[in-house]
This record gives C-alpha cells, sequence and structure tokens, in this order.
C-alpha cells in the first residue's frame, strides 16, 4: 500500500509525506513531488505531523487484573493517545518473570492489535518482584522484552542489584530503578512537608527518592552499565542525576506529565484522585522538572500508566491504591506545555520518541527513507473534555479527569497501517 | 435589634475546628455553658431533639468519647445507637463507603464518626446528605476535644484567652487532639508551645503557629497551662523512641515542673492517662488538674454540637441571651 500524506506540519515546515511497504519513502517541502499512480492521498492542511511516541513505563494488568486493563484496552489508549510502543511493567498476576508470560503478553498484543502499538514488555528484575533472585533474562529477551525493572518494588539489596545490571547488560536490557528507599517513610501516603503534616498523614521525604537514585548512579559508575532512574519526582533526585551525568555515569532518567502539571496540594482534602508514586510534591519541584527536560539532564518523559477500578480510588486517602492512567492523556497534557511555552513542540518529539527509543533500542522513525511509518496526525487546537466516552483506558482514575485538553490524535498509522 | 446581633449557625457538618470562625467558636462555648447547667439540674433531660437520631459509628477503640457523645444525645431526647467495631461487618471486610451508606439508610439526622484513618469524616460527609460529627479522624483533628478543652479553660482562665500561654506536652506528630488545639487556640489569642522529642514532631510544624521545646523545663516556664498528650505505646514499638523510662525522665509532667508554671497553671489531659509516663501521678491528682472538668465539659460541648447540627433550619440566636430550654 502507498500512501502520501499532503501538507502537514512539520516543525513548522509544510511537507508531503510518501509511505510505501510500511516504511518511510521520502518526506519533501509540500508540492515539490507528483503523487505517484495508485497511491491514497490523505490532505492533513493544518495537522502537525509527528513520529510516534515511546511509552517506557506502563502498567497494563495483563494477565491478573484484566477488571483494570487488558493489553487490547491499553494498547487502544495508547494508538489513540499517539504512542506506537508501548514498555509494559512487570507487576502483573502473575509476575512476567519468565519467557512464557513475555510470550503470552507479546500474543494478546498481537492479536488485538496486529498493527501496533507495539507491546515492548519489561521483564521483572527479580523473580515475583520478591528481590531475592534473577529471572531468566536472556529468554525473556528473546521472548520480546527490552529492559529489566522491581518497578513498585525497590531491589534493597545492593549485591544482588549489581548482579541484576552486569546479567542483564549481556542482553543489552538496562535497568529501570523506581527509586525509593524501602524504609523512609514506610508507609506513606504522599509528600512529607507542610501539607502532610496538617493533614495528619505519612508523608515521604523527598530523600526517599533521592538516595536510592544516587546509589543506583554510584553503583552504575563503578559497574561501567547504564541505569534508568523511573519517574523522577524532587528537585533533589534531579540534583543527584545532574551530579551523575557531570561525572560520565551512563545514567538516564523520566519523568511524567503529572509532576509537571500538578504539586501537593492537588491532595487539598484527602483526594485519593492524586494519591501516586512517588507523590506530587511541590510547586518548586515541579518547576525544577520542568528546567531539567529542557536542559537535558531528564532525558524523557513516560505516562506510568497506572490503571485502577473506581472503587479502588473511592476510599480514605490510606486505603486507596497509587497511581493515575496516562496513555489517553499525556500528549495533550504535554502539548498544553508547549502551548504554554515551557516545551517546544521538538522537545515532545525529543522526549516522547527519539530519546526512549535511543535508550531503550527500539526503533523509531525519524522521517528518514526506511524508517518505519509509525506517525500520527496531531489536532493542535482541537478541545476535548477527559472524560469516558474520550479515552479509551478500562479506568478513569486519573486527577485530570474532566478537564479540558487541547490537541488531539486524528489519524494514527503504525507501520504505514491506520490504527486511528 | 440589629443585624449583627444576630448570629447563625451556617455548618452542615463539624469535620475540623478550620472550619469555625471565632464568633462560631464563641457561640458554641456559650451555647454549651447553658447546656452545662441543665447538667446540674435534678432532671438531665430536655426534649430539644426528640425524635432526632444520632448515630455513633465508632470504628476505633473509644469509651468515652463515645459514652460522652450517647449522654450528650440522650439528654437532648435524641435517640442514640452505636456501632462499634467488635460488632460490626467492618470485621468482615465492609468498606467505609457501604458502612457508611448503610447507616445513612436507617436514617439519623447526625452522624458521629471516630475512625482510624485521616480524612475519613470528610470522606462520608462528601457520600452522605445527613450531618457528620467528627469525634476523631487518625492523626487528623478532634474538634469536639479542642473545643472541650477550651471550655474548660475559658471557666478556669476567667473567660480570658488573650495572652495567656499553653504548652501541648508530648506526641504531637500522631494527635488529632494537638492538631485540633494548636489552631483553636491560636484562633482565640493563645501562645502555644510544644514540647516533643524530635521524633514525635509532625512534618512543616516549622511554619506552624508555635514556639518548639525539647527541654520540658524550659518549655514549662511561666505557662498558664499544661495540655498532656498520651503516649501511644506502639510508637516505642515502631522505633520512634528507645525507650520509655527516658521518654518519661525527660517529658512526664511533675510537680517540679509545675512550680515553673505561672501561680494559678492548670493542667490538662485528654485521657485516657498514663500515669508516670507522661503525667506524675501526683499532678494528675492535684487541684491544678482539669481532667474531670474536661469530661464534665465534654457533655455540655457534645451536647451544642449535636443541637445546631440535627435542628434545621440552623438555629439563629439573639446575642446577648441565655437559651432558655
Amino acid at each position: 500500500m502507498k500512501l502520501c500524506v499532503r501538507n502537514a506540519t512539520h516543525l513548522e515546515a509544510s511537507v508531503d509525506l510518501f509511505v510505501a511497504e510500511g516504511r518511510i519513502v521520502t518526506m519533501t517541502p509540500s508540492g515539490s513531488q507528483p503523487v505517484p499512480e495508485g497511491c491514497e492521498i490523505l490532505d492533513a492542511k493544518g495537522l502537525l505531523l509527528m513520529p510516534s511516541l515511546v511509552d517506557a513505563h506502563a502498567h497494563l494488568r495483563e494477565p491478573g487484573q484484566e477488571y483494570k486493563e487488558d493489553i487490547a484496552s491499553g494498547l487502544a489508549a495508547a494508538a489513540q493517545g499517539g504512542f506506537g510502543t508501548v514498555m509494559c511493567m512487570a507487576n502483573t498476576v502473575p509476575v512476567n518473570d519468565t519467557a512464557s508470560v513475555t510470550r503470552f503478553m507479546m500474543d494478546r498484543a498481537r492479536a488485538s492489535h496486529p498493527h501496533g502499538p507495539h507491546l515492548r514488555p519489561i521483564a521483572a528484575a527479580t523473580m515475583g518482584l520478591k528481590g531475592e533472585e534473577m529471572p531468566q533474562f536472556g529468554e525473556m529477551r528473546e521472548a520480546g522484552c527490552v529492559a529489566v525493572s522491581n518497578d513498585g518494588k525497590p531491589v534493597a539489596n545492593t549485591e544482588l542489584l549489581r548482579r541484576i545490571m552486569e546479567y542483564a547488560a549481556d542482553f543489552g536490557m538496562t535497568f529501570i530503578d523506581h527509586c525509593e528507599d524501602p524504609h523512609l517513610g514506610h508507609g506513606w501516603m504522599m509528600n512529607e512537608g507542610e501539607l502532610s503534616g496538617l493533614l495528619g498523614v505519612k508523608g515521604q521525604p523527598a530523600a526517599g527518592e533521592a538516595i536510592q537514585a544516587a546509589r543506583d548512579i554510584l553503583l552504575a559508575e563503578c559497574l561501567g552499565l547504564p541505569v534508568h532512574i523511573a519517574h523522577v519526582s524532587s528537585a533533589m533526585t534531579l540534583d543527584v542525576i545532574s551530579w551523575g551525568k557531570s561525572r560520565g555515569v551512563k545514567v538516564t532518567a523520566e519523568t511524567c506529565p503529572h509532576y509537571l502539571l500538578l504539586d501537593e496540594s492537588a491532595i487539598g482534602n484527602y483526594d485519593t484522585a492524586a494519591k501516586v508514586s512517588p507523590p506530587l510534591r511541590r510547586p518548586e519541584d515541579r518547576a525544577a522538572l520542568l528546567r531539567g527536560l529542557v536542559d537535558g539532564t531528564l532525558d524523557i518523559l513516560a505516562t506510568d500508566h497506572a490503571p485502577h477500578a473506581s472503587h479502588e480510588k473511592d476510599s480514605t486517602l490510606d486505603v486507596a491504591l497509587f497511581g493515575f492512567t496516562g496513555l489517553d492523556l499525556a500528549l495533550s497534557l504535554t502539548w498544553g506545555l508547549v502551548l504554554d511555552g515551557g516545551l517546544k513542540e521538538a522537545d515532545l518529539h525529543r522526549l516522547w520518541c527519539h530519546a526512549p527509543g535511543r535508550i531503550f533500542d527500539v526503533p523509531v522513525n525519524a522521517f528518514s527513507p526506511g524508517d518505519p511509518a509509525d506517525f500520527f496526525l496531531w489536532d493542535p487546537v482541537q478541545k476535548w473534555p477527559a472524560n469516558r466516552g474520550n479515552m479509551r483506558s478500562k479506568s478513569l482514575n486519573t486527577p485530570f479527569l474532566g478537564r479540558e485538553l487541547v490537541g488531539r490524535v486524528r489519524h494514527h498509522f503504525i507501520g504505514g497501517e491506520k490504527v486511528v | 435589634m440589629s443585624i449583627e446581633d444576630r448570629y447563625t449557625w451556617k455548618h452542615r457538618h463539624l469535620l475540623d475546628v478550620t472550619h469555625l470562625d471565632k464568633d462560631d467558636v464563641t457561640h458554641l462555648l456559650d451555647l454549651a455553658a447553658s447546656f452545662q447547667e441543665i447538667n446540674r439540674r435534678p432532671v438531665r433531660k430536655v426534649p430539644t431533639l426528640k425524635g432526632k437520631t444520632v448515630v455513633l459509628f465508632f470504628a476505633e477503640n473509644s469509651t468515652r468519647t463515645r459514652t460522652s457523645f450517647d449522654i450528650a444525645g440522650k439528654r437532648l431526647s435524641a435517640d442514640t445507637y452505636s456501632l462499634s467495631v467488635a460488632g460490626s461487618s467492618i470485621n468482615k471486610g465492609e468498606t467505609l463507603k457501604d458502612t457508611s451508606l448503610t447507616l445513612h439508610a436507617m436514617g439519623p439526622d447526625v452522624i458521629v464518626i471516630r475512625h482510624p484513618s485521616s480524612g475519613a469524616a470528610a470522606y462520608i460527609a462528601d457520600l452522605l446528605p445527613c450531618a457528620v460529627v467528627n469525634a476523631g479522624d487518625g492523626w487528623h483533628a478532634h474538634p469536639t476535644q479542642a473545643l472541650l478543652d477550651c471550655f474548660s479553660l475559658r471557666e478556669a482562665w476567667e473567660n480570658r484567652f488573650a495572652g495567656r500561654t499553653l504548652l501541648i506536652l508530648g506526641d504531637i506528630s500522631h494527635s488529632r487532639v494537638a492538631r485540633s488545639n494548636v489552631h483553636l487556640l491560636h484562633m482565640l489569642g493563645v501562645k502555644v508551645r510544644l514540647c516533643s522529642p524530635r521524633t514525635l514532631l509532625p512534618a512543616g510544624v516549622e511554619s506552624w503557629p508555635v514556639e518548639v521545646f525539647s527541654d520540658l523545663g524550659r518549655a514549662v516556664a511561666d505557662v498558664d497551662a499544661v495540655m498532656c498528650l498520651r503516649l501511644q505505646l506502639e510508637r516505642q514499638q515502631a522505633g520512634l523512641l528507645p525507650d520509655l523510662t527516658e521518654y518519661s525522665k525527660r517529658f512526664c509532667l511533675g510537680t517540679k515542673h509545675l512550680d515553673k508554671a505561672r501561680p494559678k497553671a492548670v493542667v490538662l489531659h485528654p485521657g485516657p492517662l498514663n500515669r508516670g509516663l507522661e503525667i506524675a501521678d501526683d499532678v494528675a491528682d492535684s487541684k491544678a488538674s482539669l481532667v474531670l472538668d474536661q469530661v464534665a465539659a465534654g457533655v455540655a460541648i457534645r451536647m451544642a454540637v449535636l443541637y445546631l447540627l440535627a435542628v434545621s433550619p440552623p438555629p439563629s440566636f439573639v446575642r446577648g441571651k441565655e437559651l432558655v430550654l
């Protein structure tokens, strides 16, 4: 199948994009080349052409918790949200700690989304996420895993962590760490500070994240191996990463849209919709994280899509589960940052696509001839409310529920096939 | 009579003292004083809330607060029903949402809730159309305790709060009594001090309107009152304290400390007391102790609260006039 997308705007230039056999043929200035015979034409005037995004951090809940999400609904949300690749965390039931679980996930993804979005599972760093012994990363790599992580249950044992990083490196798999000191602030529900003190709620100090990030960075330096710091929430952790980078450590890091757009005050009157791990922090952390994305201390954006059923959030703060959905909303939320001038459109291409592609060795589209034809057309002005009808995830646990967002995926192609 | 002379209670619930202004507090204390008078009559019962139903939902152990609300309701002729953890479906895994909806379906006018989770009272107030009284939620708030403490202090201090200094002694971090009292006393013009080991101070205490001490001898100097808090024994198990002997050496209020306070200084304690741990025997039994006055004040304050929340439309009052019941 051949396709020509005409008059699209790519980073402020008006372009025509030619696609054949699922790959980019060429991208040229609008009208500069004739459209070949038998080519399907899509007029994209007024729409922005963007490469399909990579979400390096999502929880799709299948197998085991399909009442929250399954691979089909998660990938449907991803497709509508502009994601061509989703890296899903291992905390399913059973845990993704064997190649057979990975293969099951891959089969489910191919069955519901044969053209994509592509699923790239993340292997559990330890069996059952228990922090005791490592899984067979080689077999899991062959089955489709691209990285390893103990997300949600940090590896406390540094000797074991060292062996995980070393052994996974044999297969080119990077260790992704959810940085949380297992004891400091244990049982926390929000950021520790003035607000947690007034609400009478146990908090986690920012140091709880930064201490673990510092350990990881020092270990990575000692081993000469890469480490990726997940969902950075605080300025303190950002400083530790910056220090690591200045020492030449192969450390990369992500943050999520909610840490850029919300602070701890969102928890207000015990609002469980704002309970997330790591917690929303102070306004100054928010501002620092945005600067970190611009200056390169933070390498990528990720959603940390963590769907939960409504009854799991409808409770007091202590009982409510941690996490927000994100795949449906992430690009529109960060597009809002472009509209506010905090980020540029090219930053979004870098943070959501090219950098995660490079870090996790996932093929992405740079619009060069031969690249996978993974792209979407973005309506930069369309307004839409974040509600049930507009979101594909099974769950609605987002603090942005009901908010009016700007920017929406209009057409999404993966491998040249239309998925939205 | 001018509009300013008329006061109207505007609150649907009593969840936290932070929702009250000074007029509300003055009014509550005045109203409690007129109920206190009923409590001294030979027949301590008035028909004010006849036909009203008050449910006491206690998801955490409590005897005195529950009994106090129960007596308060009964003295106003309300029907009161108690549900506590031991006898409830909470032990069968029922959620707070479902327990609350079930209780509400029975048609109460007021639900009084005690719950171990901070924010629990606000959660059910959002959920239910009836009035909710917070009888203690986690570490967060205990508004009727703070009100009854102020009621007792107002009597002891002859109606003058401004310029007084009060020391709150003990585990501040995990104390709803401390949080509610700091706010309320500060609103009334009392200078508040805290004295506690650093491990039992809340995060962000620097921004509270208080002076913080770690040495009891210095903290108690020239105060008009000391409020001792109960030390929960699980704090030591949680590793926040090395040993209770050292705690009592540093923080147990004794007569040698009270000697440094102002001559007529009084001592409060929300109970139950750990004698010898946070308060010495002789202090607990001394004339300075308001502990039993607090218990009596508790009934009067809770009568005032139930009255204001169960009567609809909200009652209005003419200032300076006594309530005739």
